[in-house]
């Protein structure tokens, strides 16, 4: 106890002296800023134009994704994914609570964290974005075509999603680490049995190539390390994947200090490929599980939650040749793969500088049986044989690295507060930036794939203090933007982000904003309850729920006076918004309805649930300002007694009788 | 005489007419194509969006079928056949009395666009809901214009011809210089 103390007090000396160097550099920086007269130019989006880039920010514990501009930092919109979203009615709506159903029940709530963008050829295609939930383990897809969540997939015998949700060369797998190991199959267990008990699981999701629909294909049952961050290989390294560990030690108490005593944890290279063939055939084994898989159908606008039985598991040991282990100082963090594949680097968090392995070094050691031991029957390579190179003193914290595609990389420091760019290669350091403040990860647009596109990185802090106009003690976070076009580094932008950004993923507007969709075909709509025309309205009766076939256009509901509704009625409003127009929903709320409001896209249904409380005569109207006449779009419905004999009827445009 | 009888074929390809609407709120301008025997979007649902526009001022729904795309497109295979007959039977003189009947029927045809287009934007709905006066205290009319551009409330209004009639103009000016060239041939001869 005396020792945690002592390390303890140690440790927030150290960090009070850095906290207190990163304060000047903070205002030098913020003064360089200002001075440049033609940074503004650099950011400017005249009115009407149209930024370069698209920036997917994660929302971190929003639940969400948001959707940026770069360079203008302008945010364009926010894409429910893991929580419930009351401006759209997601996970509120009928057609879409299923979206969030899990084998816990329906959760309301996530934690979302790293997007990744699908590839083909090691390039990003702008077809899919694909981003994980920490908390309750899970993947979604969105479809950048509708900007839409689409699918979300829960990952067993998970815990702390966090090393996830990062995509192979052609979107083969889209990839999910554990990050708390946990027992398998989960059981009653005492707690400190953790060592050599709980276990890690790898999860590799396949990822249909025309459809994108996702499937867990296998995974692998790890030692009951810590995954923390991964990246895929590409280019020769393609066909493995690259996990950081720490928490080594086994601990399950005490982390900061007893996940903190080995001098050197590992990143795990799993050969992908091979289980992939192990696994085709028939190797690994069915074991029992409960996940939730969603599907939401672009034409019927509405999510089914399928509940899965069983998952396949392969044991490493089982397939010689899939797993090595490669030492990497103090607890990396941040595992990345340089556009070539060849380097592999480990960002040792409590370090001062940078491991970078080498992956045609580490094909050499594995070809030459030179092994240090091994982990549970993993071999352990020899830290020296697959180390190319070292960043020597580049800063403190280090956390994350990303690339430009000119033989630079990008690495970030926390408690230096600074992103500093080095050399691939000769690994000397080139530029320093400061950030605002304790940067966490960074992105530049195309960063994980082969080709990145340069030109600008921002990164994306944890701590805001006074980078703003204050708004009490709960503040947005900040990201900064840069120029990254000349040799030094240029800091352009700041500008507030949502929830906590973790990762972004980001790429250049052209192939995402081609194939944006406008509406929706209303031809197309195969929605059970859908009503295409004003004459396919009406009310069905079943016992005590009552469904009402409603559709929206400028300016009106039909109907619009609804009679012979009881108490103790279970109301469905099923509204078809008829509009084929670009931009042009309709928004649906009835007083007192439990729910959110409900916003319909051009020739899309959705539907609200209402379970009147009051008789009474209760309005509903349009919540989204659609059209000159918008306040006149109303309706009334009327809520007799239980016992009332109040005959079902419906009309528009005159009046009942 | 025989191109200037097949030229106002074009017609069935080629639309005859555009009437664009642009406004701020739309940045890509509603638009449609008037063919011989149809309406058509210039892009999906345009007309769909040109009701539901012009429904807020009492005008009447563009319709889906006019008598006219019945009469136009047997008026033009008939003028045609004619000028198909008159190019392998007739003498020049001919060629003259059908560049006069393709005048005429063409000049028909626009009075007629006329008439559509003046019902349409005057003959409006009594319970409209929106109603504007001219400074006079008249009515305020939504025609577009027969030819030409013109600013309609928040709208600019265009309406020009279209390859179909390019074709039309073509095939009546063939048959004008048909003649000319057949008098001269004759005069020579």
């Amino acid at each position: 106890m005396k020792k945690i103390l002592t390390s303890t007090i140690a440790l927030v000396t150290v960090l009070t002296a850095f906290t207190s160097c990163n304060n000047n550099s903070g205002n030098s920086g913020g003064n360089s800023g200002a001075l440049s007269s033609n940074v503004a130019e650099k950011v400017y989006v005249a009115p009407g134009e149209h930024d370069s880039h698209y920036a997917f920010i994660s929302g971190g514990y929003s639940g969400n994704l948001t959707v940026y501009g770069l360079p203008s930092g302008r945010m364009f919109k926010e894409i429910p994914v893991f929580s419930q979203f009351p401006t759209s009615g997601y996970g509120y709506s009928e057609e879409t609570k299923p979206m969030l159903n899990t084998s816990h029940g329906f959760i309301p709530w996530g934690d979302s964290h790293h997007p990744d963008i699908s590839q083909t050829k090691g390039e990003i295609d702008g077809r899919f974005i694909f981003i994980n939930e920490n908390n309750t383990p899970r993947i979604a897809k969105i479809d950048l075509k509708t900007f839409e969540t689409t699918e979300i997939i829960e990952v067993p015998n998970s815990a702390g999603n966090h090393s996830s949700s990062f995509v192979t060369e052609n979107t083969e797998y889209v990839v999910a680490g554990t990050r708390f190991s946990v027992p398998i199959p989960q059981r009653d267990m005492p707690i400190k049995d953790y060592k050599g008990n709980f276990q890690g699981a790898l999860s590799f999701i396949s990822v249909a190539p025309e459809t994108g629909n996702m499937d867990i294909k296998f995974q692998v049952l790890m030692p009951g390390f810590n995954y923390d961050l991964a990246h895929p290989g590409r280019g020769a390294s393609h066909g493995w994947f690259f996990f950081s560990t720490y928490n080594t030690e086994e601990a399950s108490t005490l982390l900061e200090v007893n996940a903190s005593q080995n001098d050197k944890d590992f990143i795990a290279a799993v050969n992908w490929k091979k289980i992939e063939e192990y696994v085709n055939n028939g190797g690994g084994k069915m074991i029992p599980a409960d996940y939730a898989h969603n599907v939401y159908d672009e034409h019927t606008h509405t999510a089914t939650s399928t509940m899965k039985k069983e998952v396949r598991v392969v044991n490493p040991t089982d397939v010689p040749g899939a797993v090595y282990l490669l030492p990497t100082p103090k607890s990396p963090h941040g595992c990345d793969v340089d556009p070539s594949g060849e380097y592999i680097v480990g960002n040792g968090k409590l370090s001062a500088n940078l491991t970078i392995h080498s992956f045609k070094k580490m094909l050499v050691a594995i070809e030459n049986n030179k092994f240090a031991g091994d982990a549970y029957g993993i071999p352990i390579l020899n830290f020296e044989d697959v180390l190319a190179g070292v960043v020597e003193q580049a800063g403190l914290g280090p956390l994350h690295t990303e690339f430009d595609g000119q033989g630079n990389g990008y690495t970030t420091f926390f408690i230096s507060s600074e992103v500093v760019k080095w050399k691939l290669g000769t690994w000397e350091v080139i530029d320093r930036q400061p950030t605002f403040y304790s940067v966490g990860h960074l992105t530049i647009p195309g960063g994980n794939s082969g080709k990145p596109q340069g030109k600008y990185m921002f990164a994306m802090n944890k701590i805001t203090k006074d980078r703003y106009l204050p708004t009490g003690p709960e503040l947005e976070h900040s990201a900064q933007l840069y120029d990254i076009s000349g040799e030094k580094m240029e800091l352009l932008l700041d500008f507030p982000t949502h929830g906590e950004p973790h990762y972004a993923a980001a790429m250049e507007a052209g192939l995402i904003k081609e194939r944006s969709q406008k509406i929706y075909d209303l031809e197309d709509n195969k929605h059970a309850y859908a009503a295409k025309s004003d004459a396919d309205t009406k009310i069905v009766r079943q016992g005590n729920e009552v469904h009402i076939y409603m559709t929206t256009i400028r300016s009106h509901f039909s109907p619009d006076n609804i009679e012979g509704i009881k108490l103790g009625d279970k109301v469905f409003f099923h509204i078809t918004n008829l509009e084929q127009d670009f931009d042009v929903p309709h928004g649906f709320a009835v007083l007192g309805q439990n729910t959110s409001e409900l916003l319909i896209m051009p020739g899309q249904t959705k539907t609200s649930i209402w379970e009147p409380s009051k008789v009474g005569v209760w309005p509903f109207y349009c919540t989204d300002f659609c059209s000159a006449l918008h306040q006149e779009m109303q309706g009334y419905i009327r809520v007799s007694p239980a016992n009332a004999s109040t005959p079902l009827k419906w009309s528009m445009g005159e009046d009942i009788e | 005489m025989l191109i200037a009888a097949i030229l106002p074929l074009g017609l069935f390809l080629f639309p005859l007419w555009k009437i664009t609407l642009e406004a701020p709120q739309y940045p890509t301008s509603l638009g449609m194509y008037i063919h011989i025997n149809d309406f058509v979007d210039a892009n999906p649902h345009d007309i769909k969006n040109i009701n539901l526009m012009n429904h807020y001022v009492g005008m009447q729904y563009i319709p889906d079928a006019i008598p006219e795309f019945k009469i136009f497109p047997a008026g033009i295979l008939i003028t045609s056949l004619l000028g198909l007959l008159i190019a392998w039977k007739g003498n020049y003189k001919w060629f003259l009395g059908w560049f006069i009947l393709m005048l005429v029927l063409s000049a028909a045809g626009m009075y007629d666009f006329y008439l559509w287009e003046h019902d349409y934007g005057h003959n409006l709905d009594p319970k409209a809901i929106m109603k504007f006066t001219n400074p006079d205290g008249t009515q305020m009319g939504f025609q577009p214009p027969l030819f030409g551009t013109k600013d309609i409330l928040n709208f600019k209004a265009h309406s020009y011809p279209q390859l179909g009639a390019l074709f039309l103009g073509l095939g009546i000016a063939a048959g004008f210089l048909a003649y000319f060239i057949g008098r001269k041939n004759k005069s020579t001869a």
